[in-house]
């Protein structure tokens, strides 16, 4: 029986797996991006409405894969709502699997780390015109 | 997270079972993972493992008898190659073949195929012409036609599946035309399972004047074979899915079509004489295995092929068969669980499935914190997946040592996966500083 800090699968994660935060699409979005995840053929677009400072107004994920790929991008998505860009640059990758919470090998990173990397490059990816 | 175990109404008659004291062949099969838990390897699809008998044949070769083959005049270079080339007439008899100069000896089945794109393909298909494939191929046997199509401008045409995985025989007779060169299909789906109709495919083929190649990697190994019978022009498989060490597979062709083929890999041994500026190649199977051969890979094939004769392959086919079944019946048992593929009666000794939550490769990592291999993916078969509708599934494969113990453990394991990770009104609890 794995212990608590090999379950992948802790009852937090589920219940971001079940009943994910800010699940859909943002009309109203000024930055966009998706990415894939080749593994396990994970996808994960996020929508970001950011204000003329540089706020996070509003945010949503969609997409389909794994649990660890989508649970994770609704935890991501809930401690990033309402920071700045300059908060998202900041959230290392490290950052990221500390709020997953359970110890991932190697290759499941890629998995949890998915929304992080979306999130990196959407705070860079305005829906109209071209890169900053 | 446990298993559930439940009481089932299906049963599983033992009398058709081969007996269990065969997995003590298998050295590998003796171990726990995660702790203690008894490897149960249902990845035989993907590869299978090796008995001792084996790999007691490729010590012994590396021990006593190896050297390189063909060129020596020297003691070992002479058993080396008598008992390499009574390999390859292992393998005549096995699949059936008139001729031993029709086995020749590949590092597996997708090479095989690439040969055949190649040396056949080229010399032989120009653009406008056609080449049938089917919609469940694995990407090897769609691949290379692929790349041939865009070397030679010919065109790929597939017949279409049902929805339970079975080919709509009546759109090949529409697919066939005057400008087919070439049928390619798979004997077995190694997703679906499907067993496809190759001697009747093989009949309308030819009476349409196309060739026909046969990707055989998942029937070989399970039940008996008979090129001719089949009618098959070309018929590749791989060592490694049966018994057999990794790196060797078989291309069986023709006399005829072989001989007028150009070689596809040049270098040594496939040669007769060379010059400076040109060569002439050398005679079959020479011709198509350039370099040093994989040896002692193909000695240990035949033992493989020793190994299987001896456990009879009507017995393993029948094994494999009541397996099947239980696990089909039993899995059946699971709400919301979608078994890919035709019904029992008409499948090959594996099952993929899809469950409505968690994701193939969550199931994948649950299961093997049990201690069960199976494979998550797309299993080479994207546009497979893509006319399935989905992105991924969980596939268990069995071989000869597989028993219903292990179909019980898999089965609990999947229903303990669906109990937990279906809906259930759970909430994200608020968020707190973790």
């Amino acid at each position: 029986m794995p212990t608590d800090e090999e379950e992948l699968y802790q009852e937090h994660i589920l219940d971001h797996y079940e009943d994910p935060f800010h699940r859909g699409r943002l009309p109203v979005a000024t930055h966009s991006h998706e990415d894939k995840n080749p593994l396990c053929g994970d996808v994960v677009r996020i929508d970001l409405q950011l204000d003329e400072h540089g706020k996070i107004a509003d945010c949503y994920f969609s997409g389909e894969g794994c649990v660890i790929s989508q649970a994770s991008a609704s935890m991501l998505l809930e401690e990033l709502l309402g920071k700045t860009v300059d908060d998202v640059k900041q959230f290392s990758a490290e950052d990221m699997l500390k709020l997953y919470g359970a110890r991932l090998t190697p290759n499941r990173q890629k998995c949890c780390l998915l929304s992080w990397k979306v999130m990196q490059s959407a705070v860079h990816s305005p829906v109209n015109g071209t890169g900053e | 997270m446990s298993t559930l175990a439940e009481p089932t109404r299906v049963t599983i008659d033992r009398s058709k079972l081969l007996p269990e004291s065969l997995r003590d062949d298998f050295p590998i099969l003796q171990q726990q993972v995660h702790g203690d838990r008894p490897l149960v390897f249902l990845d035989n699809a993907a590869s299978t493992q090796r008995p001792r008998q084996v790999i007691d044949v490729l010590r012994r070769v590396y021990e006593r008898d190896y050297a390189n083959v063909h060129r020596g005049i020297h003691t070992l270079s002479e058993r080396s190659t008598e008992q390499y080339e009574e390999a390859r007439e292992k393998v005549q008899t096995f699949i059936g073949a008139e001729q031993a100069e029709e086995v020749v000896f590949t590092s597996g089945t997708t090479a095989s195929i690439n040969a055949v794109a190649r040396s056949w393909g080229d010399a032989n298909v120009q653009a406008g012409d056609e080449i049938v494939l089917t919609t469940m191929e694995h990407h090897s046997n769609l691949v290379p036609w692929q790349q041939l199509s865009a070397r030679t401008g010919a065109v790929l045409r597939h017949i279409p599946i049902t929805d339970d995985g079975l080919l709509i025989v009546e759109e090949f007779d529409r697919l066939l035309t005057a400008k087919t060169k070439l049928v390619a299909l798979a004997s077995v789906s190694n997703v679906l399972g499907t067993v496809n109709p190759v001697a009747e495919i093989a009949r309308r083929a030819h009476a349409a004047g196309a060739l026909v190649l046969v990707d055989a990697a998942q029937s070989v190994p399970h039940h008996k074979t008979d090129v001719v019978a089949l009618g098959t022009d070309f018929f590749t498989f791989s060592g490694h899915k049966m018994l057999g060490p990794s790196g060797i597979g078989v291309l069986y062709g023709r006399r005829e079509l072989l001989e007028a083929m150009p070689p596809f890999l040049g270098g040594g041994s496939m040669i007769n004489r060379v010059y400076l500026d040109h060569f002439t190649p050398a005679e079959l199977p020479a011709k198509f295995e350039a370099g040093t051969p994989p040896i002692a890979s193909a000695i240990a094939l035949g033992a493989a092929i020793d190994y299987l004769n001896a456990v009879g392959l009507d017995a393993i086919d029948r094994h494999e068969q009541e397996l099947v079944r239980y696990t089909y019946e039993r899995l059946q048992e699971i709400d919301g669980l979608r078994i890919l593929g035709p019904p029992v009666e008409q499948r090959a000794s594996l099952v993929s499935f899809v469950l409505a939550q968690p994701h193939a490769h969550d199931v994948a990592q649950l299961l093997d914190q049990q201690g069960i291999a199976v494979r998550a993916g797309h299993h080479c078969t994207q546009p497979l997946h893509d006319r399935l509708g989905i992105t991924a599934s969980t596939r268990a494969s069995f071989y000869l040592y597989n028993t219903p113990a292990e179909v019980d453990v898999l089965v609990d394991t999947v229903r303990a996966i669906q109990e937990r990770f279906k809906p259930k009104g759970r909430h994200r609890r608020p968020k707190t500083n973790r």
